[in-house]
């Protein structure tokens, strides 16, 4: 049994243990009174659980890891195809000299991405999520295992890309960074709200073929701080590099919010 | 659609409160702003109740309405999304009173 997270996973090791963990269970009370249905005898009992209570658990778990080893983590969400991995891949062989980055690729299936995050030197661990639409906080309970924590500035966490799923699922990250390319809809914010008025940073990708779409970006902008009036927002384009210094300002800056960054 | 993973943990919560008994009803608080379809909850509850203690339990769905507070004029007022205006001053910064619920209320055991 894993004693990190209590699952059953076998991977690693399997012993013994002469104690009990904290499995979770619910906090209940039975009411006084019984109901009887169809002559079978029942009783109404109260749960008051909340459902995500196990994974914002485990995500509290990762984060105060995260905060005690000085890890800035950042969790980037986007539907397929914004650009999140080249995003990713600019940003590491840029910064990579001066700040030490893990990567964690989530898709249901190839390990496509983590062969172009290895490519550029990082480490980087792939989790497939088979026919789950999302990461949560047990993978990258699991998935950090693989890394140095020690000797990390950043934890750069590429969920899997949809503009829903994912919203609902705290990884333990310090912020979520939702990628929108101009290629798609400017509506985009107002048509998946929970993402954009979960994530605090919107990084607005491949602002280079502006000049050859319709794309209003103001009206985008607009829309995404109705759902998020704090929203902070970046132009970049991974291609050109334009904006990315921004982005990049911003980075650093986090990783020296860190407790144990000596800055 | 990742209301599956949301109803293995309906299930996952419903075993252990139940200690072993039947469970013949569950029910569940959605908000509005939960991100979560109840339509889709339905869809999969069947399907992943199947050989648990809430094969073939009956499921409620409490629909709680989002309720937000505008902190420009302070009025209180009823959303389906986030970005609804304040019908009163027109403004987006509002905090959240309720709509965001996602739990397992209550059930009832054999």
């Amino acid at each position: 049994m894993c004693t990190t997270c209590g699952c059953g996973t076998e991977e690693n090791h399997s012993h013994e243990h002469g104690h009990d963990h904290g499995h979770d269970h619910s906090h209940q009370h039975e009411r006084k009174h019984d109901h009887h249905h169809n002559g079978v005898a029942s009783k109404t009992i109260s749960v008051e659980t909340d459902i995500l209570a196990k994974n914002n658990r485990l995500a509290a778990g990762n984060r105060a890891l995260f905060d005690q080893k000085g890890v800035f983590v950042l969790n980037l969400v986007s539907s397929p195809g914004s650009g999140k991995t080249t995003i990713l891949e600019k940003t590491l062989r840029d910064l990579n000299e001066k700040l030490s980055f893990a990567v964690i690729e989530g898709d249901q299936q190839t390990d496509n991405d983590a062969v172009r995050i290895a490519a550029t030197g990082v480490p980087v661990k792939q989790v497939n999520t088979g026919a789950g639409c999302h990461l949560d906080a047990h993978m990258i309970c699991h998935a950090m295992d693989d890394f140095d924590l020690d000797n990390l500035d950043i934890l750069m966490i590429e969920n899997v890309g949809n503009l829903v799923c994912p919203a609902t699922f705290d990884l333990g990250e310090n912020h979520k960074v939702v990628v929108l390319s101009v290629t798609e809809g400017e509506d985009k914010p107002l048509k998946y709200p929970s993402m954009f008025h979960n994530a605090d940073v919107m990084l607005l990708n491949k602002v280079d073929l502006l000049p050859h779409l319709d794309f209003d970006a103001e009206k985008c902008k607009e829309f995404a701080r109705r759902v998020n009036p704090g929203i902070r927002i970046f132009d970049v384009s991974s291609k050109s590099g334009k904006g990315m210094d921004a982005w990049y300002e911003w980075l650093a800056a986090g990783t020296r919010k860190q407790p144990d960054s000596g800055v | 659609m990742h209301e599956l993973s949301i109803v293995q943990g309906v299930v996952e919560i419903c075993e252990s409160a139940a200690a072993g008994k039947r469970v013949l009803a569950v029910v569940m608080e959605i908000g509005a702003l939960s991100n979560v379809m109840p339509d889709a909850i339905e869809f999969c509850f069947e399907a992943c109740t199947k050989e648990t203690l809430l094969d073939g339990a009956r499921l409620v769905i409490d629909r709680i309405p989002g309720k937000v507070h505008c902190r420009k004029c302070a009025a209180e007022f009823t959303v389906k999304a986030y970005y609804e205006k304040c019908p009163v001053c027109g403004g987006y910064k509002v905090d959240i009173l309720s709509g965001e619920e996602l739990r397992v209320k209550e059930m009832e055991v054999e």
